[in-house]
């Protein structure tokens, strides 16, 4: 019982080729914005047709260009939450839930998940005098009500501010939990996918890698792309010097590594909050001037400038004492280091 | 006064709105799925409209005259669609055709996408989308094309005068009895006719506002 997709398709700007399998958990397309993702998604639902590959979905072929299978959309099983969440202006939220239930008993179908998505009350107003919040419940409850074996969600949350989002994202993954389908979760906020998916893909310009859990997408990040996107915010070009010890050209120093470092190696990155402020003994000290104190709600960012062209950026407590143009240590920890190749 | 023309426009008008109805609804929702051609066939589906009225009364001689494909098929079983009142039907059906076929298309192509995809994703079957989803929600603009379309055809006059000419009591619509009043001299009746259009014209457009505004309520509480 699984969901296995390996298609490619030629766009505009860019070529698309992903590959993947997921089974009973949910598990995510991270990647930029225009990155593909949500083109993944339609074409798995049937709205876009890939020029090659294939799509199984429990076993059922949607779509095999050698076989030149190809289902229609209506008969995939599967289950699409659009970003604007498309209901049907037209239509009471009943009706939205209803309109597709052909059985005898469609209105007590439609009572019940009116209750489960907590709707009472709501039953025959129209989409437009909903909330934001009502009305993704009104379109996760219509897609449950047609049994989709597989649940694909497009960016649910961008168009949230962040107060409301906390609440609807604990309120979906309830939702979601008693569902015991295949969940595809798009999104392009790492936190989201940190918090909700089991594993993950990230996308970069069309290309899909390799498939890989979130503690290694945060803790080892194999590509630029998925550093950039799991948050890393210093990333610098790297050299080889020997092996445990590189060369960060954009920062302009000399880093120790503690582990090999393959030949490949391209770029290496720390996160803001990894760096520390340098004690006598510290390896891998960098000498910077301040060039701008960014408050944040419950931080501090700091800008540095050390003897490369690339500014570093230091996420650290609220700290009064740091100003415009101070000099200061600090020290990259060698296991915090993020070595891309 | 003979009052055969208001009669003859009023039968006419009706029934042109009728069919330029069904018909540039079904061609609308034909054209909205089509990709390839689209302008081309976009194009042809709306030259009556920018064509001279005349033109197209030729097209139209040349279609259902006793020698054009459709009108020498109608002469063998015996019927005849020149200077007919069914004439005037067809005539004003094609020029009020693109104006209802324009107005549908474009609510169509307005229509969001992805309200369309979900359906799909849904089970609907594409004829149940239509007339439960894309039908409704451009009910506005479905509207505001029939009452163009119905406008064009109660002022239709060239192609008209060319398919059905000017025959008192069975051909003769107000726009051409105007016509024949004034080359006639008789200013006093295209007074009395000019009169009487301008007061259907009039309280079209009264109903249309009425309608319109009756119509922004329903959608502003369906939206």
């Amino acid at each position: 019982m699984a969901l296995y997709v390996k298609i490619k398709k030629k766009l505009q700007s860019f070529d698309l080729d992903v590959e993947f399998e997921t089974s009973q958990e949910i598990f995510a397309v991270l990647g930029s914005s225009g990155c593909g993702k949500s083109m993944t998604l339609k074409c798995i639902a049937g709205i876009v047709q890939p020029d090659e590959g294939i799509i199984e979905l429990d076993g059922k072929i949607l779509f095999d260009s050698k076989k030149r299978i190809n289902l229609p959309v209506q008969q995939r099983q599967v289950g699409y939450l659009f970003q604007s969440f498309a209901l049907f202006k037209n239509m009471t939220v009943k009706k939205n839930i209803s309109c597709m239930l052909s059985s005898k008993d469609k209105n007590r179908i439609a009572e019940d998940y009116i209750k489960k998505f907590k709707l009472e009350g709501l039953a025959e107003r129209y989409p437009h005098e909903l909330s934001g919040g009502q009305q993704q419940r009104v379109a996760l409850a219509r897609i449950f009500a047609s049994q989709p074996k597989l649940l694909m969600l497009d960016e649910p949350f961008s168009a949230m501010d962040s107060f409301l989002k906390w609440q609807l994202e604990q309120e979906m993954m309830d939702l979601i939990d008693d569902y015991d389908g295949h969940v595809l979760f798009v999104s392009h906020d790492r936190g989201e996918i940190f918090r909700l998916c089991d594993r993950l893909v990230v996308m970069h310009e069309g290309k899909g890698q390799k498939p890989c859990t979130k503690e290694e997408l945060f803790h080892r990040p194999k590509t630029l792309a998925a550093t950039l996107l799991s948050g890393c915010k210093n990333i610098s070009r790297a050299q080889k010097i020997s092996p445990c010890k590189i060369k960060a050209l954009d920062w302009d120093v000399v880093l120790i590594t503690n582990s090999i470092v393959e030949d490949t190696i391209s770029h290496v990155g720390i996160r803001a909050h990894h760096i520390q402020n340098a004690l006598n003994n510290d390896e891998n000290i960098i000498s910077c001037r301040v060039q701008r104190v960014i408050e944040d709600a419950f931080s501090q960012i700091l800008l540095l400038k050390s003897s490369g062209k690339e500014l570093l950026r230091w996420e650290m407590d609220k700290n009064n004492s740091i100003r415009y143009q101070d000099e200061l240590y600090i020290t990259i920890p060698k296991d915090k280091l993020i070595l891309v190749s | 006064m003979d009052y055969t023309p208001i009669l003859i426009s009023i039968k006419t008008t009706a029934l042109a709105t009728f069919f330029a109805f069904i018909v540039g609804l079904f061609a609308a929702s034909k054209v909205r799925k089509i990709k390839k051609f689209r302008g081309i066939i976009d194009g042809i589906l709306t030259l009556p409209m920018v064509l001279p009225p005349t033109v197209v009364g030729f097209f139209l001689i040349l279609i259902f005259g006793k020698n054009g494909w459709i009108g020498s098929l109608l002469d063998k079983a015996g019927i005849s669609i020149m200077f007919s009142w069914q004439a005037t039907v067809i005539a004003a059906t094609v020029v009020a055709f693109p104006l209802m076929y324009r107005a549908t298309l474009s609510t169509f192509d307005d229509m969001d996408e992805n309200t369309i995809f979900a359906a799909r994703t849904l089970g609907l079957s594409e004829i149940r989308i239509f007339w439960t989803i894309i039908f409704p929600n451009s009910l506005s603009g479905i509207m505001a094309g029939t009452v163009l379309a119905l406008a064009r055809a109660l002022g239709e006059f060239g192609a008209t005068m060319m398919l059905a000419g000017n025959i008192k009591g069975k051909t003769q619509t107000i726009s051409i009895a105007i016509y024949t009043a004034m080359q006639a001299g008789d200013r006093q009746m295209a007074y009395e006719w000019t009169i009487v259009m301008m007061i259907m014209s009039f309280s079209m457009m009264v109903a249309m506002n009425y309608f319109n505004k009756r119509n922004k309520r329903i959608v502003k509480t369906a939206k």
